[in-house]
């Protein structure tokens, strides 16, 4: 099966061979080996994109073969993170207590270290209790669940609602960036629980590795994103391609006739939109241990949307387009905002970057909609026939 | 002999407008049968009904043997229940290959997960084969949809239904737009088909349902206004007034 | 020879008094013995004579008196103000207020004792309220609000038949009212007083009123006789059990708690080689573990015992817990308590208008933000993700204009026009350059739109700056409409209401009764036939793009009189505006409306119930949106029909 699969796509065995030179060249040329040629913060900035090209892909599935343009998956990323974010910076501070605690003379009680842990992550929002989400937040295992299954449980109640009273369209888009923004305001409280507008840090310090460096746990998070990227690639590809794929392109395109054939739109729109939550919410786990930080801001809707200019730019409806998107568009913006490009002296005016990428990106976000909708990946098919 | 579809006092309001009212009509399980009517005489709305698309405000749809109600049941699931329907625009994915879309109208099962899990066999790509060859589009299989000619959608849309084994076949217009070649071909498929199941067409063309020879209901106004032969109905008085202006109106 | 002196001077001076105006060094050289040591039953001679005689410098001379800074000079008893000034003592002319070095003349320091001082403050209040000038009497009666004061009962009842303005007047008797229900002398007058006092919503007469009802925790074996109680408190549901047993031992009734501090600490203190209480240091780490070694401390008697929780549940239930109001008169909170009830029914009353008036201008803030939407969207199905852009625009278009038209009420005037004309074209040139292209590619134009949208926001961001501009309104927007106390909205949001509901008024008539409101109904209803009757569709849709967008530069204005002007402020309405047009049902200006209603009440209900959390008011708001369309998916006022359906 996965055989036939892999020989009929061609793309995927290209991908995930580029993919796997791509991460073993990395690895040779970092600080890890002893090479150094790129830095661990370049490493970390690399890491982190295969994750945004993870949930770029997710979004391509649910957008580019579904139809449905869900504002709402960074939200599932974000989630991701927060749920990894939560044991991460429990695991940490219980370390750091239990080592200032070990200097007194009377052993701690259970409840005076789970008092001075709530003291040292809660003491930004003025309390000291642990809310009931933290119940399991000692637990990597359950936060490692938790990963998988708070996006995926959103995703399916939500969609559930929002499926079966047939909202499509642009109206789902405007519920799911609702939905969106309702989970940003709750986050941005301080009674969420999660620290409010301070969000979750000192991620980058993984619990059991103080001892390792941050090079070696870099590439090492670098490597788990490449693999969680090949991995998602291979499964997304098989789901979208066979009949589930033709059915999945029939409702994007024809919704009522894919009804009339029989088959439950419903279901399918759920477990595709359920799926790549999931998938995003894995993203986020991956990506925000490279961060370090994560705070409400990155689950605002705008984000959602950058999500689908990514995919928009790379492509929709072919996955390596989605990589494409969001490894260009997050790199150059990276590249421009970060001062990287040069400033453009007009004699009366001197173009700053910093301030005019995003002008940039706006414009030729319209452009690409009017001229390429087919985007980066649409160069490919004058390079490739495609194979019929 | 027992029907297969019993529509029973069947009205449909929109806006204070009645679409369908007090509409009772009966389908055998194998036959043919023609719906003619004026435009705004309710045969959409009627196709609506029976495959779900729309609720009535009142009568009852009962369905095949063990008399089921298919109000409440949702398109999805009459779907399954083997009520096929041609759309009167032809529908056809066109993103997708001849093959592809007769595949996915295959009667195989329709749940996302023996989707997923789903292997293509022998029998199924013969029976795709079959279908093709009965459309005459056995050459067109490896073809995009969306390259096929407005007759050939008409086909492959005619061909999905058949694929998907409905004991009911609702056709919408299917000779729209189509040269009389294909027209002819278009009558014989469906005279094929009406030899297992019931097809009901619905057409504005009179040349092409006296070419269908069967049975012929006019709607008119929501209701049945007469039933028979296409020469019984088109002699009566009525009937022709509806169709050549209302001259006591 | 200096006595001689002062004497001559001392006898000038009273005949000056006579003869001419008397000065303040006059009066008190003729109390001059009172006046330095001053008793409280000799100084109202004095302060009588200082308030008859009206000067203007008795005033700051009865401060300093109060204070403490008055001397008198040994050497001829003149009284002086005793400034300290870097360092130098200087002494200050009670009249003229020249100053002079003090040097090393003996002065004579005047300590009036704590009676003297209050009844100095008495005459203060009152050469206060009875001053010519109404801004004095205004503070005066003012500082006596902020810090009533049983002494200023007298001075303020008498100062209240001289009072010439009528408005003062008003505002002194309510105050005097106010006062006798807090200290009058008989308890007649007091409740005679706390009647009078019903009906007044404000928010000091509910302080006078709770602070009568003032009731301290307190706790007996048994209720006492006569106490004026306010309420008896049961365990478990006013008060728990631990913070019943905290008050006995505050009371002194039963024995102290022992902490977990506390036994820590106590075994920290009695460690001995590696154990406590028996029990090795290493397994301290549990609370049984450690009350185990205490307990067997406090066997040895080293420590006092614990109070188990049985014993403090025993203790609890034996005595009564209760609320004893600090007035001891039942009959005056009795009659306060009514009061207070009746005032609270009425300013719930006045707080639920209140709230109606804040969410219909809330309403009108997002009709506002949201009709051009509905438009642009119900009649054309195009989304516009830079609507909120367009509100900025129109915003900015009236800080510009506020910098060249200095004049706030012209520059207003101007500013409504000129947002409308720069949104118009602004929306005419995007649907021309962009939208026209994408018809019926929704997903599209959503994204095309919002790639606008970031564009635009940072390109005001490029020119502006980030900080908030200033929309300033025309003075006579400013204050609010003030119907009671409770009850006030300010003239800002009147005119936005205005302002909604012109707009309402002035589409419905485009809509209804104008030709190019005919073209745009026919063409939301079937574009083909109404392009085969000879309507161009493309000049509709232009126009009304155009349209739709001026109103959103309208609003724009708007709303940057209320809000802060900001580029990112389109943004924080356009989730609203579509929530509001969605739930009001696509292409229907009424839905709008009523969109605009429903969330602009929901959002100010919700913040009511929980008023310290705007965002989880907004937080649960959108949830309730949601779950809203899965039961309406089409609005509230939605089309039916098989139009509808596709």
């Amino acid at each position: 099966m996965r055989k036939t699969f892999l020989s009929q796509n061609p793309s995927v065995l290209i991908f995930i061979a580029l993919l796997a030179i791509f991460t073993i060249a990395v690895t040779l040329l970092s600080e890890v080996t002893g090479v150094g040629l790129i830095s661990t913060s370049f490493v970390k900035t690399l890491g982190k994109t295969l994750c945004l090209s993870l949930v770029a892909i997710a979004m391509d599935v649910v957008w580019g073969y579904c139809g449905i343009l869900s504002l709402g998956h960074f939200a599932f990323f974000g989630i991701g993170g927060y749920a990894i974010g939560m044991w991460l910076m429990y695991a940490r501070t219980e370390g750091i207590v239990m080592t200032s605690l070990a200097s007194q003379p009377l052993p701690p009680t259970p409840a005076e270290i789970s008092d001075a842990i709530g003291n040292q992550i809660f003491g930004v929002v003025g309390s000291s209790e642990f809310p009931l989400i933290w119940a399991f937040a000692d637990n990597l295992f359950v936060q490692l669940l938790m990963v998988v299954l708070v996006p995926g449980a959103l995703a399916l109640v939500f969609g559930w609602l929002a499926f079966r009273s047939r909202v499509t369209g642009v109206y789902l888009s405007i519920l799911t960036q609702a939905m969106t923004l309702a989970l940003a305001l709750y986050l941005f409280q301080n009674d969420s629980g999660l620290r409010g507008n301070n969000g979750l840090s000192g991620l980058q310090n993984i619990p059991g590795f103080e001892d390792s460096s941050q090079a070696k746990v870099s590439i090492a998070f670098f490597i788990a994103s490449a693999f969680a990227l090949g991995a998602a690639y291979i499964g997304f590809a098989w789901i979208v391609s066979g009949k589930m794929g033709s059915i999945v392109k029939g409702i994007r395109d024809n919704e009522a006739r894919v009804r009339f054939l029989g088959y439950h739109v419903e279901s399918y729109k759920l477990f595709i939109f359920t799926t790549t939550a999931i998938a995003a919410g894995i993203a986020g786990a991956l990506y925000y241990p490279q961060a370090g930080i994560i705070n409400p801001g990155e689950v605002a809707p705008i984000a959602s949307i950058y999500l689908a200019v990514w995919v928009a730019i790379g492509g929709r409806g072919r996955l390596y387009g989605a990589v494409i998107g969001a490894v260009f568009v997050s790199l150059l913006s990276s590249w421009f905002t970060g001062g990287g490009a040069p400033n453009i002296n007009l004699g009366f005016y001197t173009v700053q970057w910093t301030d005019w990428w995003l002008v940039l990106l706006g414009m030729s976000f319209v452009a690409v909609t009017l001229y390429f909708p087919k985007g980066i990946g649409g160069l490919f098919d004058y390079l490739v026939r495609k194979p019929s | 002999m027992s029907m297969l579809l019993e529509v029973n006092g069947v009205s449909v309001t929109f806006d204070g407008f009645r679409a369908i009212n007090n509409l009772s009509i009966n389908f055998a399980p194998t036959e043919l049968r023609a719906i003619i009517g004026p435009n705004g005489a309710g045969k959409t709305t009627f196709m609506d009904i029976v495959t779900g698309k729309t609720k009535p405000d009142e009568g009852t749809v009962v369905w095949g043997e063990r008399n089921i109600s298919l109000l409440g049941m949702s398109e999805s699931q009459i779907a399954r229940e083997g009520i096929g329907r041609k759309f009167q625009k032809p529908t056809v994915f066109e993103a997708q290959t001849v093959r592809q879309n007769l595949a996915m109208a295959l009667k195989t099962p329709r749940g996302p997960f023996s989707v997923l899990m789903h292997k293509k066999t022998k029998a199924n790509g013969a029976r795709i084969e079959a279908v093709a060859e009965q459309i005459g589009l056995a050459d067109s299989l490896t073809r995009s949809a969306g390259e096929l000619s407005h007759g050939q959608k008409q086909w492959l849309e005619i061909g999905m239904l058949l694929a998907q084994e409905p004991r009911l076949m609702l056709v919408d217009e299917p000779a729209a737009g189509m040269t009389p070649e294909e027209r002819e071909k278009t009558t014989d498929i469906l005279r094929e088909a009406a030899k297992t199941r019931a097809v009901v067409v619905v057409e504005h063309d009179m040349e092409f349902v006296r070419r269908l020879n069967c049975k012929v209901t006019v709607l008119h106004e929501g209701s049945v206004l007469a039933e028979g032969s296409l020469d019984h109905v088109t002699s009566n008085q009525t009937v022709i007034d509806v169709y050549l202006g209302r001259s006591h109106a | 020879m200096l006595r001689l002196l002062s004497l001559a001077v001392s006898f000038w001076l009273l005949l000056s008094s006579i003869v001419y105006a008397q000065s303040l060094q006059d009066i008190l050289q003729t109390h001059a013995a009172e006046v330095a040591k001053p008793s409280r039953s000799s100084v109202s001679v004095v302060l009588d004579d200082l308030v008859a005689s009206g000067l203007p410098q008795a005033l700051p001379f009865l401060e300093a008196w109060r204070d403490r800074e008055i001397v008198r000079r040994e050497s001829d008893g003149i009284f002086f103000r005793r400034l300290d000034s870097s360092g130098e003592v200087q002494l200050q002319d009670l009249d003229s207020g020249d100053r002079l070095a003090a040097g090393t003349q003996e002065l004579q320091k005047v300590r009036p004792n704590g009676g003297v001082r209050r009844a100095i403050g008495d005459a203060l209040v009152r050469f206060q309220l009875s001053d010519p000038d109404i801004n004095k009497r205004r503070s005066a009666v003012d500082s006596i609000a902020r810090s009533m004061d049983a002494s200023q009962l007298g001075p303020l009842q008498a100062s209240v038949a001289g009072e010439a303005d009528a408005d003062l007047k008003a505002v002194k008797q309510r105050l005097a009212g106010m006062l006798v229900a807090t200290f009058g002398e008989t308890p007649q007058d007091r409740i005679e007083a706390i009647k009078g006092l019903s009906g007044d919503l404000s928010v000091d007469t509910r302080a006078v009123l709770n602070t009568i009802l003032a009731a301290d925790p307190a706790v007996a074996k048994t209720l006492p006789e006569g106490a004026n109680i306010a309420k008896v408190l049961t365990i478990g549901e006013d008060i728990s059990v631990a913070e019943a047993y905290t008050r006995l031992v505050a009371a002194k009734l039963a024995p102290a708690r022992v902490t977990k501090d506390a036994i820590r600490d106590a075994l920290l203190t009695h460690m001995d080689g590696g154990r406590v209480g028996g029990v090795p240091v290493a397994e301290l780490g549990t609370d049984e573990m450690r009350a185990r070694a205490y307990d067997q401390l406090a066997q040895d008697g080293t420590v006092p015992v614990r109070v188990s929780d049985d014993a403090q549940a025993k203790a609890v239930a034996a005595h009564k817990f209760y609320l004893e109001y600090t007035e001891n008169d039942a009959a005056i909170t009795d009659a306060a308590r009514l009061a207070l009830n009746g005032i609270e029914t009425s300013v719930a009353l006045s707080q639920t208008v209140d709230l109606g008036l804040d969410a219909l201008s809330l309403a009108s803030i997002y009709f506002l933000a949201a009709i051009g939407l509905a438009i642009t969207f119900g009649v054309m199905g195009v989304i516009n993700m830079a609507h909120g852009e367009f509100i900025m625009m129109g915003a900015y278009t009236g800080y510009v204009v506020q910098q060249f038209v200095p004049d706030y009420t012209v520059s207003i005037i101007v500013a409504l026009p000129l947002a409308f004309a720069i949104t118009f074209a602004a929306g005419v040139a995007m649907e021309r350059l962009v939208i026209r292209h994408l018809y019926h590619r929704p997903l599209e134009t959503l994204l095309a739109t919002f790639g606008i949208s970031i564009a635009l926001q940072q390109l005001a961001k490029n020119i502006f700056g980030t900080q908030a501009r200033p929309l300033t309104s025309p003075e006579w927007l400013d204050g609010a409409l003030v119907f009671n106390d409770v009850i006030a909205i300010s003239y800002i949001r009147i005119a936005i209401f205005v302002l909604a509901l012109l707009f309402l008024m002035v589409i419905l008539f485009v809509l209804k009764r104008t030709r190019l409101g005919l073209e745009v109904r026919a063409v939301t209803q079937n574009p083909g036939m109404a392009a085969s009757m000879g309507i161009n569709p493309d000049r509709i849709n232009m126009m009304t793009f155009g349209l739709g967008s001026g109103i959103a530069g309208i609003a724009g204005v708007a709303i940057g009189l209320y809000a802060k002007v900001t580029s990112e402020m389109g943004a924080d309405y356009i989730v609203q505006s579509f929530m509001t047009v969605v739930v009001g049902g696509v292409g229907n200006v009424w839905g709008t409306l009523a969109g605009a209603s429903l969330i602009g009440f929901l959002q100010k209900g919700i913040e009511w119930l929980n008023p310290s959390n705007t965002l989880a008011a907004q937080t649960y708001m959108i949830l309730f949106i949601i779950l809203f369309i899965q039961f309406r998916p089409k609005g509230i006022v939605a089309l039916k029909g098989r139009a509808a359906a596709d």
